[in-house]
Order: C-alpha cells, then structure tokens, then sequence
C-alpha cells in the first residue's frame, strides 16, 4: 500500500506493507538518524514525534501514520544548525556512545514544547521511556534544562 | 582550581599550567551523534549497501548433546537464500573469541560450528539472504536431530566426579577439561594459613554475584564486503580493530594484508565487544558469496548469545590484630565460564590483582581460583573485568570486620590502605593471566576521596542512625577501590600525527572509541603538547589500514597507553618542527635533542630540554633565547615546498612497565522498606582520583555512567533460568536497567593527582566507577537493618527472606 507521511517539513509518499512499522519504513527511506536497538518498544532509542507526540516507531505501524506528519531529530537541527537541545547535549558531554541521543533529543523537544519550564522531575518522567546506558543520565537532564533555559532566552527577544 | 556544580565536585590543585587539557572542550564527534548522523554500522550497511545479504543464527535448543544430523536443503531452496553455513561448510579452526593480546591467555575452544551445542542459544548454523524475514524463514526449515546429553548447569557441580563434560575434545589452553576447569590460578605470598590462624580476630565469608550482561544500546554489529581489489572489508561494532583482523584472519587462513578492519562510531561495548561474535561469519560469508553481508544481533540475541559477567562465588578470608591492622588476606574464586572459557583466566585473575593490593599492610596474602565450564551463556570481559566481583565480597567482607571490631569502616580502611611510595608483592606475583609487573603508588588522592566522600554523604550524622520512618529504615555504607591504567609490559598503543601546510595536524590513531570520547581526549593531549586548540587537529580513529597499531578499547587502557603514543608523537613532530625553526631563526639546535625519541616512556615528570630553547605558542614557535617567532605554516611550507624538503610526520608508540591504579570512594544512603524488601538508593557519592582529568565532563561522564550501571547490577539487573539452563528473561522488558526515574541522584567528586607515569599526568577512569555500589549498598543495607546479604542483586525478595530470616 501506499502512504503519504511529511517527514521533517518534506512531504513523502511510501510503498509499505500493512505489516511493516515506521522504524524500518524509515530507515529504507534513508532517515538513518532514527536508531533501533529492541524491536519492542522497551528502550526509546527508535522514538520520533508523530504530530509532535513521541511515540516508539519500532512499535508504530507506518500504514497508521498515513497523513500524518513525522519528525525526526534531524527534523529538529543537524551538525551545521543545531538546535538548542543537540547543543546542550554536546555542550553537557551528555552523548557518549550516542545511540539513544536521537530518541531522547526528540522527546525532549515534545516536553518543551509543551512545557517551557519543566523542573527536574518532569524532566526525568518525560523521557523516562529512552534508555541511556552510557551516561547515568544526569548529564542528560542538565542538558535539558539548559536547553530549556536558552530557548525562553530566545523566546522572550 | 576547584570547580563545584551541583552533582560534580572537581579539584584541580598544583597541577602544571595547560590550556586544552583540563578543559571540558566538546566531543569531537559530538555534532554527529546528537544529529542521528549516520555512522553506526548498521546505518553504514543501509546506506552503502542497500542490496547486502542479512544473516541470521540458529541457536541450539539444548543446554548439551551432539548434533546427529542437520539436513539445510529446505533452508538453500527458498528463494532470496544465498548461503546456510553449518560445521559442515565452515572452516573448522579452533580459537578463542576473547578479543586479547597476543599469546592469547583464553583456551581454544571456540570454532565457527561444530557438532557439539554447549548451551541453550550455542551457534548451530547460520543463513544469509536477501532479506531478514527469507532469512528467519530459513532458519525454521532447518532440520537439526540432537543427542541431547546430561548438561552442569551450576557451577559448584562442574568439579565433581562424574559431572558431565562441556569440552571433552580437551581444548588447547585450557587447564584442566577433564574436570571442566578452564583456567586456574593460585598465587601465594607468605603463610596464608599459618597468618591466618596466628591472627587475633578473623573474618570468613562467602559472597555470590550473578549473571549480568553490558545492554550497548546497539547490538553487535559487523559487515563484511569485498572491495574491487580483492581486500575484505569488516566494519565492525568493535572494541577491538586489531585484534578481529588477527583473529579472523587465523579462522579464515588469510593474509592480514587481504583483511581490512574498520570500526565507524559504535553504540556502547562494555566490554561486550572485546569479542569475535560474528566478524568471522560475515567476513566468511562475504567471501562464499561475493555479497556484501550484514549480521545484526537482536536484542534477546545478544543477552542470550553474545556475553556476560562472569558469576563468581568468592570465599574471602582476613585476618588482624584487635586493633585492625591487617595480617592476612586470603581469596579463592569459584568463576563461572559458562559454555566458553573466553577471558576465564584473566578475569579471574583481575577479581585479585585488581583488590588485593589495596590493602597492602598484610603480609600473608595467597589469591587461587578455579573457572569453570557450564552448559550457560558465555561470561567474557565487562567493565571492571573481575575487579568488581572481587570487590564485591572483599569490601563487604571488611565491611563486617570492622563491626566485629568495633571500628569505623573508614578507619578501619584508611589505617590499612596502600599509600604513595608503597608496593605490594601481588603487584608483581600476579598480572592478567601470568606473572605481573612490580609497581610503586606514586599518586594518590585516597584520603581525600575518604574524606570528601564521607562528608559529602553525610556520614558522621548518619551511620548507624538507622532513621526511621514507618516501616521505611535508612543507612549509610561505604566502599574502596583502586583499578588499573592498562596491562603493564603487554598493552600497546600507537599514533601516528602529521603536520599541514596551514599549520594544523592529522592524528591518527588506533584507539577505539567506543563512545568513551576517547577521540576527543587524545586530540586534546596532542594540542597540548603542540600548543593549538583541539579544533586545529583533525583526528581519524580505528582503521587497520589506516590508523596505526593499537591493543583497542580494554584494560582502562585508552587514556594511559593510547595517550602516551600521542603524547611521544606529538613531541616527536613538535622537535622536528623546531627544528626547521632553528633554521629559520638562524639559530643553534643540538641534533640530539630534536633527534632522540621524545621520552615518555617511564616517569615523564622529567624537563624536556628541548623547551629551553623553544616553545610553542598558538601557531607559533618561540625561541627562549632570542623571543623571536616563527608560525608552524611557514616551517610547514618550508619544509613541505621551499628549502630541505621533507615530510614532518611521526609515528610512536607506548607500552609501559607502569599502570597506575586510579583510586574511588563510594558511598551510598539507601532506604529499606520492611514491608516489602525493595532497598531504594536515597544518595549515592562516587569519589575518584583518575590523575589529571584531561576533560572533566567527559570523566564525570564515565564515573556517573558506570555507576548508574553498578546500581543496576546491585539492584535489579539478572538472568533468570529455565530448569534447562535457557534464560527466560532476554528483553529489556524483563531485564531492568536502570530509567530516568530509577537513577538516584549521584554526587561525583573528582580530586586530580599529577601521575608522573601518564600522558600529561592522566590515569584511567572508565571501569573503576562500577565496582563501587554493590559493597557500598550491600553496606548502608547492613548499616540499616544490621543484615548482610551475601548474594546479588539486593532484589526485594532476597532482601526480605534475609530481613525474615534475621528476625528468626
């Protein structure tokens, strides 16, 4: 079957089968920013927000998300324009082997979207669902909140 | 220079001035990674190779038997399959998978396939094809009858008479098959016994740690590909480049020179992959095909078939005076290898080399062991290899001793712990697998981390308080540890820097970054020696071809003994540099100094004479003598286009008697809930001293990352077994590590000691931070409810039945 996704702001049509989930309909697309580990929905790396909500695409049939609009970190900023999340995470030393980075940047961006100033709490609740198993995570969560901080820093000029 | 955030307490004090090293400058690779780049191997495969063959593994259903027969013709006859490979088709060359040193230290007892199954999920055969569904397809058409045989399915039975055999064809290197003994160690210093009994006060316990396994979030990973010259490319998720080449190259009777190894960005090893997994099926693969293949572990694959820690049962006897000084220390270890005898020795000999020496005040002291064969999944090298079993049951065990006596842990520790200028003879009795190297402390910052530790934790107010809210009881603990910079006198790194017209370098290097940033810290170390920010070096990383020699990412190696040849080489093409400035300048240079080998090789405390004559500056070479100045591009295009051309290049490498331990203080506040057992971590203080900490985010990195790890190790992470020996957990799902929320808040503090034997004063930081919170936590459990558990994880359960049993 066909579909048609917007990934990143571009609009995309896709042959899948009924059976096939985003994750690996993506990554055949070339979006090979969007990582999987477990195929179950255990461990957040594969998230990417469909509509702006995070959601495991190892999990997510593509044929559901027809019409619908699909952002992956890469969406958010890339190497020459990073957002200020991917910069707070570098800047924090809050990526070692980075292979969660791409859920858990994308999650964070659906929690400040949201939520402009979240406390430490909410932080770890939001993306509770990415695992990291290099960092501890605590560089994670600075590098959130400081990423929220610069953001109202531009917002409010 | 003392630098203090919530959570990171960093002390820099009397260390030589730098201007990179020091700094917490970004990962060189940062940018890549935090924007989904794709440099995985997985993403390399998907975008390079789009129609490679996918390979799949068929795991033996049976803990132990003979395949009696394997019938592949209705796996070969569906469409899209390529190859099925089985002991039939394969290579039958023994080897070890254990990705080490050469001679290898681990027995050879792995082949590609055999008859025999070992363990539930051993290798029985392996198809590639065109995609991962005809693949799996085929892996069920594969018709397989086995003679199943009895299987030892515990460790304490491997030994008995009469137990079955898991390697009756008695494997080269291995100790003593006929008895499932992989390796064995016994090493003595003194009269262990005779101290032992001759002591005022004793002390014997057992403690037991289990099965765990490293989870990187990316499985293992390789592909394998023939290039239009005929040269077979591995791009593999490695830790270890150099060593699947050797290896691969020995199962496939190869050339190394028709072998190339390439490592991209790997997502977490651990220790996981310093092992030859798969490399060597792709790889064969590639070459019965002419496709490029591709295999990629699923995640239940890679708890179940990749590798593990070692379970250890270890039996720890001190002995001492009533006033705690120490005089005997006595350790036997039960290690459990599993199905394959990978890294059995020589993490069974870290479980005391790397404890043992910590308390060098006793005299008597004899470290033996025995690990052994079961029909289980594989142990092999996980963070802390050894050291963090071993620590387990030591710092508990002295934990218990010093309620027996009536002391302060703390104190008890401090009036026995090994102190700069001091030795200890296990240095140099044992070493990883064989004899070891002497070695003499020459920095420490152990009181400090004591003291900064326990105040940070609170410990004065709060041991043996026991707080108490409803059925909600809190305690404090505490734990030393000290590990190692690399493997003295065997690990070898090597570097190669070359000089641009522009003024800028090109490190290469054959250290792994495995996500560590080792990159990133070796770039800073040769911008410090050359006097240029880490951005005016480019760095390229783990290409056999391409990069020099390097032992690869193991051993809290990297820092020290990768950093050491970027050190030596940096020196060597900064003198050559100078070199041309004297020319330049007009001015004097004794050959000799530029000449000679830039020595770093033992104490590199030691003035380098040549800076009395220049000095780099920015992009600048200054002359002491005169302060004139000439730019590093103008020597470059001098000598690369103008007068007495010549490359200014150099290659060095480093191997050192030394490995000088990092030291670690760990404390923990736990609370335990009567009702139910669960022990939740309240505060958790990890205090280290790694030598100068060449970037401290990236060491604060490391010390909360192997420590959110150990929590998880201590907590809640476990296989668990069917009566068949199969694991009946191998998913993220049912194995928990630890989230966001589960993460206790953890206080890092890291006081910096100049180590006169390390690159730029730097000793090794990544493994030590795990060994800490099972005897720290085990501890504060005791320091609130007065009940030892002598067995990990602290589950509720286990917790619970000891809290019922004590109230017997």
């Amino acid at each position: 079957m066909r579909i048609s996704i917007t990934v990143n702001g571009a609009q995309c049509a896709l042959d899948v089968d009924p059976g096939d989930v985003l994750l690996d309909v993506l990554r055949g697309a070339d979006y090979l920013e969007v990582k999987g580990t477990c195929h179950a929905g255990d461990c957040g790396a594969c998230t990417v927000l469909v509509d702006g909500h995070p959601v495991a695409s190892c999990l997510t049939l593509a044929a559901r998300v027809d019409g619908h609009s699909v952002t992956t970190v890469r969406g958010i900023g890339d190497g020459t324009h990073p957002h200020p999340l991917q910069k707070a995470f570098v800047e924090n030393g809050a990526a070692q082997c980075g292979y969660c980075i791409p859920g858990a940047i994308v999650s964070a961006k659906a929690l400040l979207d949201e939520n402009p100033e979240p406390t430490e709490d909410e932080v770890r609740l939001a993306m509770d669902a990415n695992y990291c198993r290099c960092t501890g995570y605590e560089q994670q969560i600075e590098a959130v909140l400081d990423a929220a901080e610069q953001l109202r820093k531009e917002g409010h000029r | 220079m003392s630098d203090h955030v919530k959570g990171f307490r960093h002390t820099a004090e009397g260390l030589p001035l730098t201007h990179v090293v020091g700094t917490s400058v970004d990962k060189i690779d940062g940018y890549s990674l935090v924007s989904g780049a794709p440099v995985y191997t997985d993403d390399i495969a998907a975008r390079e190779f789009p129609h490679r063959l996918h390979g799949k593994i068929l795991g033996s259903p049976i803990p132990q038997g003979m395949i009696t027969s394997i019938d592949t013709s209705s796996a070969e006859e569906l469409p899209g399959v390529h190859l099925v490979l089985t002991f039939k088709n394969t290579p039958r060359t023994f080897y070890t998978t254990a990705g080490q040193g050469w001679p290898e230290p681990s027995p050879y007892d792995n082949q590609m396939f055999t008859e025999r199954v070992r363990f539930v999920g051993d290798r029985v055969a392996a198809v590639f094809a065109d995609t991962v569904e005809a693949a799996e397809e085929a892996l069920h058409r594969i018709k397989v009858t086995y003679q199943e045989e009895p299987a030892v399915l515990d460790a304490s039975d491997a030994m008995k008479p009469g137990a079955p055999l898991v390697h009756p064809e008695n494997p080269k290197g291995a100790y003593d098959p006929a008895h499932n003994v992989a390796a064995h160690v016994d090493v003595a210093v003194g009269d262990v016994d005779a101290a032992l009994a001759a002591s005022e006060v004793t002390i014997a316990e057992t403690f037991e740690t289990h099965y765990a396994q490293h989870v990187p979030m990316e499985t293992h990973t390789s592909l394998a590909y023939v290039d239009d010259t005929g040269k077979l490319t591995i791009v593999s998720s490695t830790q270890v480049p150099w060593h699947v080449r050797r290896i691969v190259s020995r199962i496939l009777g190869m050339p190394m020179s028709k072998l190339r190894v390439i490592k991209p960005r790997i997502g977490g090893g651990f220790g996981a992959k310093q092992e030859i997994l798969i490399d060597d099926l792709v790889a064969y693969a590639a070459l019965r095909t002419g496709l490029p293949c591709e295999i990629e572990l699923t995640r239940k694959e890679e708890f179940i078939a990749s590798r593990t820690r070692h379970p250890m049962k270890i039996d720890m006897s001190i002995g001492c005076d009533t006033a705690g000084h120490f005089k005997a220390l006595k350790m036997y270890v039960l290690s459990n290898t599993g199905a394959y005898g990978s890294h059995s020795l020589t993490v069974m000999s870290n479980t005391g080399s790397k404890t043992l020496p910590l308390y060098n005040k006793a005299n008597d002291v004899r470290f033996y062991g025995d690990a052994v064969y079961t029909n289980l999944p594989v142990p092999g090298a996980y963070r802390g290899y050894g050291a963090t079993q071993g620590y387990a049951a030591l710092e508990t065990t002295i934990d218990d001793l010093a309620a027996k006596l009536h002391m302060d842990p703390i104190e008890l520790r401090t009036m026995n712990m090994i102190q700069v200028g001091e030795g200890s003879p296990i240095f140099e009795a044992l070493g990883e697998g064989r004899q070891g190297v002497a070695q003499t402390i020459k920095s420490s910052s152990l009181p400090e981390l004591l003291a900064l530790g326990a105040q940070a934790i609170g410990w004065q107010e709060k041991r043996g308080k026991r707080a108490r809210v409803g059925h909600k009881v809190r305690g404090v603990g505490m734990s030393m540890h000290m590990q190692g910079s690399g493997i003295p006198l065997i690990d070898m790194g090597a570097a190669s820097m070359k000089l641009n017209e522009d003024g800028t370098y090109f490190l290469a290097v054959g250290a792994t970054d495995i996500g560590t940033g080792s990159d990133t810290i070796l770039t800073q170390m040769a911008a410090e020696i050359l006097g240029v920010s880490a951005d005016m070096i480019s760095t390229l990383s783990s290409d056999t071809d391409l990069t020099p020699f390097d032992v690869g990412a193991y051993a809290s190696s990297t820092t020290f003994v990768s950093g050491g040849a970027v050190v030596k080489a940096a020196k060597a093409i900064r003198n050559q540099i100078f070199s041309v400035a004297a020319e330049v300048l007009g001015e004097e240079l004794d050959p000799m100094l530029v000449m000679s080998d830039p020595k770093v090789e033992g104490d590199n405390d030691q003035p380098d004479p040549i800076l009395s004559f220049y000095r780099m500056d920015d992009g600048y070479v200054v002359s002491v003598r005169s302060g004139r100045r000439v730019s590093v591009s103008e020597i470059a295009y001098r000598a690369y286009y103008e007068v007495g051309q010549h490359q200014i290049a150099s290659t060095q490498s480093f191997v050192s008697p030394y490995s000088p331990p990092p030291f670690a203080a760990h404390f923990a506040e736990v609370e335990v809930d009567d009702l139910t057992g669960k022990v939740t971590v309240v505060n958790y203080v990890a205090a280290v001293d790694c030598g100068v900490s060449i970037n401290p985010n990236l060491v604060r990195g490391q010390v909360v990352g192997a420590v959110a790890n150990g929590i998880g190790f201590a907590l809640t992470e476990e296989y668990h077994f069917s009566a068949r020996g199969a694991m009946t957990n191998p998913s993220l799902f049912d194995y928990k590590i630890l989230s966001r929320r589960d993460m206790p808040p953890v206080q890092v503090i890291v006081v910096d000691n100049y180590e006169p034997t390390g690159p730029l004063g730097a000793k090794s930081v990544a493994e030590i931070g795990i060994n800490g919170p099972i005897p720290a936590i085990g501890n504060a459990i005791f320091d609130a409810t007065g009940v030892r558990l002598h067995r990990s994880p602290y589950t509720p359960e286990r917790v619970l039945n000891a809290l019922r049993e004590a109230q017997k």
